[in-house]
């Protein structure tokens, strides 16, 4: 594994959608740089032959009963939302060019 | 000091009454909350009418539960619908939830009075309560340290006799640390044992919400009253709540307490000291305690901390600026998320869901991610052998006892190995707990900690009670 670079972080940093430049890209990669460099130490172990842990335990879904239950007030959940337009969230122009 | 079970006892039998104690909280609060920052909103209103209804109870002849009247602190990344839930995050601040955590709707259910949210990293990144938003607790042993991290609002108010009670997530050590560095008791579930519902998800496979209390009893009672089956989580283990209490005092005579060398290395000398007291009192209370290394855990922290940011990188994308909180506006939506969430977020958040996002992207994922999750179950197998030696694990929670505020907060790695004895336990899912034992050299308090496997929070709650029992004064 390479060395992770400031281009790799800027690549990360717009799948995240976050904005980060100039010294603070320098500063981050720097910063994860060493916890990357830290985690060289599996690097140590063949594990080829364990398998993953996504979970602490094997029994992963315990599923409710498929009955009807109170969901939550909608308009206790719209008076959150930063827009809201006819009972909806509301969002910026999602198709075309920026008016 | 007063514990949480003698308050409920006098508000049961009417020798005080819920207002009295909810008061005396808001008084202390009021008193010592501007110089500690351990509170980020407090709910004066809310409480005094939550004891109003415990006090008609016990009026009425009727049972107001185990935890009458004992006003208690929620971490701040606990949803109550109707009262500000921040997480300690700019892109949360003035959110109103439109429900409830199941464990406040237990502990309410139980008689307790929720007085306030308390302050921790953002989203619960951290081991110092400084990279909150709104600003850092101050340690009340020291108010020139940090009271360790996340949880650091919630053992802020219980070690300084605001509350005797407080609750916090462990994601990798955020009860334990904060516990051991103020001085009070911390306690990790097992995972599963504690319903997540309604706690701001930080890293799901790991997250566990648990008490930080004065007394090891008054854990044992918070967790009877807030574990058990919930619907409402799909992880929640389908069993009823333990039975903690009644067994506290079945001690540690014929048990074998295994000393672990790793839960040791790089820990301060006065710290080390500390431990091997607590296992003195351990042997001298009828324990076989057996030194033991398991090397496997110390890739705990390099595994932790590919592992707790992949899913951070996941859980943290809700924040979109779409359904709830702070929205930036901007020409379109993608603009509008990139705004809203570079200056919504803070930099420890940038940090880990960028190495998350890294850990998880194409041509890497096997080489972070997916080698993280297989050293995750060599871990768990270790865990597993140890146990099949050990009934009990011992050693310490934390390698320092409380450091300067900005010691650290330059150097996330540096911050990072402050949690690098409570991390396996999130890893294999196992429960946890740290009991003060002594001071260092620097007057601090210590805490150490005992690790069980899954499901044994009836024994390391037993040897804890030694522990406190035996602790120096």
């Amino acid at each position: 594994v390479t060395a992770l670079s400031r281009e790799d972080v800027a690549h990360v940093a717009r799948l995240a959608r976050l904005d980060i430049s100039g010294e603070d890209l320098e500063r981050y990669t720097d910063q994860l740089r060493a916890v990357l460099d830290h985690a060289k130490d599996l690097e140590a172990f063949d594990l080829e032959a364990t398998p993953p842990t996504a979970h602490p335990f094997a029994e992963a879904a315990f599923l409710r009963e498929d009955v009807v239950v109170e969901c939550l007030d909608r308009d206790e959940v719209l008076a959150q939302a930063p827009a809201v337009e006819d009972d909806r969230f509301c969002v910026p122009q999602i198709i075309g060019d920026a008016p | 000091v007063t514990s949480a079970i003698e308050l409920a006892a006098a508000v049961r039998t009417g020798d005080t009454t819920a207002t009295t104690l909810a008061e005396a909280a808001l008084a202390a609060i009021a008193q010592g909350n501007g110089e500690l920052n351990a509170f980020l909103h407090v709910d004066a209103e809310g409480a005094l009418a939550a004891a109003q209804r415990v006090d008609r109870s016990v009026a009425n002849g009727e049972d107001p539960g185990p935890l009458a009247g004992v006003p208690i602190a929620l971490k701040d990344n606990l949803c109550t619908r109707g009262v500000p839930t921040t997480a300690a995050s700019r892109i949360l601040e003035g959110w109103r939830p439109p429900y409830t955590a199941t464990v406040v709707d237990r502990l309410v259910g139980a008689g307790a009075i929720p007085v306030g949210k308390t302050n921790l990293d953002e989203f619960a990144m951290g081991s110092s309560t400084e990279n909150s938003a709104f600003g850092p607790t101050r340690n009340p042993r020291d108010h020139a340290r940090v009271p360790g991290g996340s949880s650091g609002g919630s053992a802020a108010a219980v070690a300084a006799g605001m509350v005797p009670i407080g609750l916090g997530s462990d994601t990798g050590g955020s009860i334990r640390q904060p516990a051991a560095l103020c001085g009070v008791v911390g306690l990790k579930p097992t995972y599963g044992m504690v319903s997540r519902y309604g706690l701001i998800a930080f890293a799901s496979s790991l997250d566990q919400i648990g008490p930080l209390t004065r007394t090891v009893a008054d854990a044992a009672l918070c967790l009877e009253v807030i574990a058990g089956h919930d619907p409402m989580d799909s992880t929640s283990l389908k069993e009823p709540a333990p039975s903690l209490v009644a067994s506290l005092h079945d001690g540690v005579a014929g048990r074998t307490i295994g000393l672990v060398r790793e839960l040791l290395d790089g820990a301060d000398a006065d710290v080390e000291a500390a431990v091997r007291a607590s296992a003195a009192t351990l042997r001298d209370a009828g324990a076989t305690v057996i030194e033991l290394s398991i090397p496997e855990l110390r890739l705990g922290l390099s595994a932790y901390y590919l592992i707790a940011p992949a899913e951070a990188s996941s859980n943290l994308a809700r924040y979109d600026g779409v359904r709830y909180g702070l929205r930036v506006d901007a020409v379109d939506l993608t603009a509008m998320n990139v705004a809203t969430r570079t200056k919504g977020f803070g930099d420890e958040v940038k940090r880990r869901i960028m190495l998350g996002t890294f850990a998880l992207s194409a041509g890497y994922y096997d080489a972070y991610y997916g080698r993280a999750q297989r050293v995750r179950t060599l871990l768990s197998r270790a865990f597993a052998e140890a146990y099949g030696r050990a009934d009990l694990l011992l050693g310490a929670t934390a390698p320092t006892t409380a450091f300067e505020l900005g010691a650290k907060t330059t150097d996330p790695m540096a911050m990072y190995l402050s949690d690098v004895f409570t991390i396996p336990s999130n890893l294999s899912g196992d429960p946890a707990v740290t009991v003060p034992f002594g001071v260092g050299t620097d007057g601090l308090p210590v805490g150490v900690q005992l690790l069980g496997p899954a499901r044994s929070e009836r024994l390391v709650l037993a040897a804890a009670q030694v522990l406190e029992d035996g602790a120096p004064a």
